[in-house]
């Protein structure tokens, strides 16, 4: 697959405007719409829920083990990933797998924000990697940021779970990650750009499992396990003020907006498993 | 603690300690099941916490406090500096966060602890934009001499809910925060009045601000961390919980009730709705007691 090449097969990405030429479109017709948020314009005429294109190809790397290119818009990151190693490693364990990650900025050396990011990544990765298949091995992720252009954190984990996924270690389940920012109280906007992000008053950065549907067969999922994995939250990390009502319809959005995320993802690895080749 | 009494397993004929550190998590869900813990708290009980301000002389604002025995010691040292241009009438404030080998096990010497840069990140991004302290008033003359305002916290005893306690202490320093007066030297330079030399020789120069004065603080942001294991949330983890059960969310909430933050950097166990409110409404009690507990040690402090 190019580099940034996109799945033309995905929705998604037909349904979205080319976010380059900041044309106006009609509000996608399969997004998750609410009444009432219409209103508010984006520079590049999304609508609140709408997210920017996303584009995955994975092995885009020969020397690593899994590798993942992932872009959301403008917004681009490239992993790899190196591993099962022997764990020779200060975090090796002689009972589980050990993971680390290291975060390669665009330019210049890593500061505390970085490494904030490393231990969120490591230990989203841990919990969703099956970690007693492979004890005492250390698996290293390092995440290269090609181009930040908002939601930098949510499309390296996104990154990070592809580049897990074509590394063929065992995961329990994917992890699909999506910001959201909080325009005013009471008004959600997903996936923002760089420029939105500094205007806005609050964003959080949510990661839940890939919904449930996409992964179970239709008898399988009973509606209790399900609405109980639908609603598990893995990772949060929020900033600047909100309100305790803000931030669950943040995370009630967030959870919608997923659904499409995992849908895409789901697709994106489907067609390279043996099973469907 | 009675609690391993139970026939049919190794701990009936094993010594407690013995099968507390063979087998902890079976030790803690044993507690879990009769809603106790190890330390004879309930669930959601929140440890001893205490606040002492101005423990460290030298400083310009100090504190220590303990949550258990998990202490943090912070003090802020408070400096001139030019503004930026951005920002000409605003101050800042420099968060330092240390965990020296002597605070717990798991910091090796001359191995810097992997957390202590993530709590200082949370640290400053929570003071910063809790709004707690407004930038504007550690201005002195705008766009020539602001302060800058550099808090060091250090972790004497590390056990559990680092962050709740680091904020703690910063809150406490920052109440007792005395800016110092400042005044115009013969380069036109600002220096410091010194408490002792407050007297003759400064008269003829101009003050520049009048007073040692108190900032104003409003909405103080404190946080509750909590452990998930399973269905139960546990309240102000110690150490041994957090490296057991490894699931913990920390709600940072202000006194006006909104919400700084709410952290959750992965864990095994996945945090529903429901968990996150129970977490948010735990928050809004202990942010009370904490509040009481502030107010306490200052009155005792003016007091002495």
């Amino acid at each position: 697959m190019a580099w940034g090449g996109s799945d033309p097969g995905c929705p998604l990405l037909r349904r979205l405007p080319d976010q380059t030429s900041g044309r106006r479109t009609t509000p996608a017709a399969g997004a998750p719409q609410f009444e009432g948020l219409m209103e508010i314009d984006r520079a590049d005429g999304r609508t609140p829920n709408q997210l920017r294109p996303l584009s995955c190809s994975r092995g885009v790397l020969h020397r690593a083990h899994g590798s993942a290119s992932w872009s959301q818009g403008n917004t681009q990151i490239l992993a790899a990933a190196y591993g099962p190693k022997a764990g020779t490693k200060k975090n090796e364990n002689p009972e589980r797998a050990s993971f680390e990650v290291i975060w390669k900025p665009k330019s210049g050396q890593i500061g505390k924000q970085e490494e904030e990011y490393e231990m969120i990544l490591k230990r989203t990765i841990q919990s969703i990697c099956v970690l007693t298949v492979n004890p005492n091995t250390t698996t290293s992720v390092i995440v290269q940021v090609v181009h930040d252009d908002g939601a930098l954190l949510p499309c390296a984990i996104n990154a990070a779970c592809a580049a897990l996924v074509d590394a063929g270690i065992p995961l329990k389940h994917l992890a699909v990650s999506i910001c959201c920012s909080l325009v005013e109280p009471g008004i959600v906007m997903l996936d923002p750009t760089k420029l939105e992000e500094e205007k806005m008053k609050a964003f959080t950065y949510l990661v839940f499992p890939n919904s449930s549907h996409s992964v179970l067969n239709k008898g399988s999922a009973q509606s209790e396990n399900n609405d109980e994995t639908e609603q598990g939250l893995i990772t949060s990390v929020t900033h600047g003020i909100m309100s305790v009502d803000d931030y669950l319809q943040c995370l009630e959005r967030g959870r919608a907006a997923t659904t499409k995320l995992s849908d895409f993802l789901r697709r994106n690895l489907q067609p390279q498993l043996p099973s469907n080749t | 603690m009675g609690a391993q009494k139970n026939t049919g397993d190794w701990s009936s004929d094993m010594e407690i300690d013995a099968f507390r550190r063979l087998f902890p998590l079976r030790f803690y869900e044993r507690h879990l099941t009769e809603a106790i813990r190890p330390d004879a708290r309930p669930l959601k009980k929140c440890r001893d916490t205490s606040v002492a301000p101005g423990a460290v002389a030298t400083a310009d604002g100090s504190a220590l406090a303990k949550i258990g025995s998990t202490t943090m010691l912070a003090s802020i040292k408070m400096e001139v500096m030019t503004p930026s241009v951005d920002s000409p009438d605003e101050g800042n404030i420099a968060v330092e966060y240390y965990m020296p080998p002597i605070c717990s096990p798991i910091v090796r010497p001359g191995r810097p602890a992997e957390l202590a840069p993530v709590i200082a990140k949370q640290l400053s991004n929570t003071l910063l934009s809790s709004g707690m302290i407004d930038l504007k008033e550690l201005s002195i003359i705008s766009g020539k001499a602001a302060w800058m305002a550099y808090l060091d916290i250090y972790c004497l005893d590390a056990d559990g809910a680092l962050f709740d306690a680091a904020l703690l202490s910063a809150v406490a320093a920052f109440s007792h925060l005395n800016i110092p007066a400042v005044s115009l030297n013969d380069e036109g330079k600002l220096t410091i009045v010194s408490e002792e030399s407050n007297g003759e020789e400064n008269v003829e120069k101009e003050p520049v601000n009048r007073d040692r004065r108190k900032l104003t603080i409003s909405s103080i942001p404190l946080s509750l961390t909590c452990v998930l294991h399973k269905n139960y949330i546990l309240a102000d983890p110690t150490g041994e919980e957090e490296s057991i059960m490894e699931t913990s969310i920390t709600t940072v909430l202000n006194t006006s009730d909104q919400l700084i933050s709410l952290y959750k950097p992965g864990g095994p166990v996945l945090a529903s709705t429901a968990s996150i409110k129970e977490c948010v409404s735990l928050t809004r009690q202990r942010i009370k007691e904490l509040q009481d507990i502030l107010s306490d040690s200052f009155a005792s402090m003016d007091m002495n």
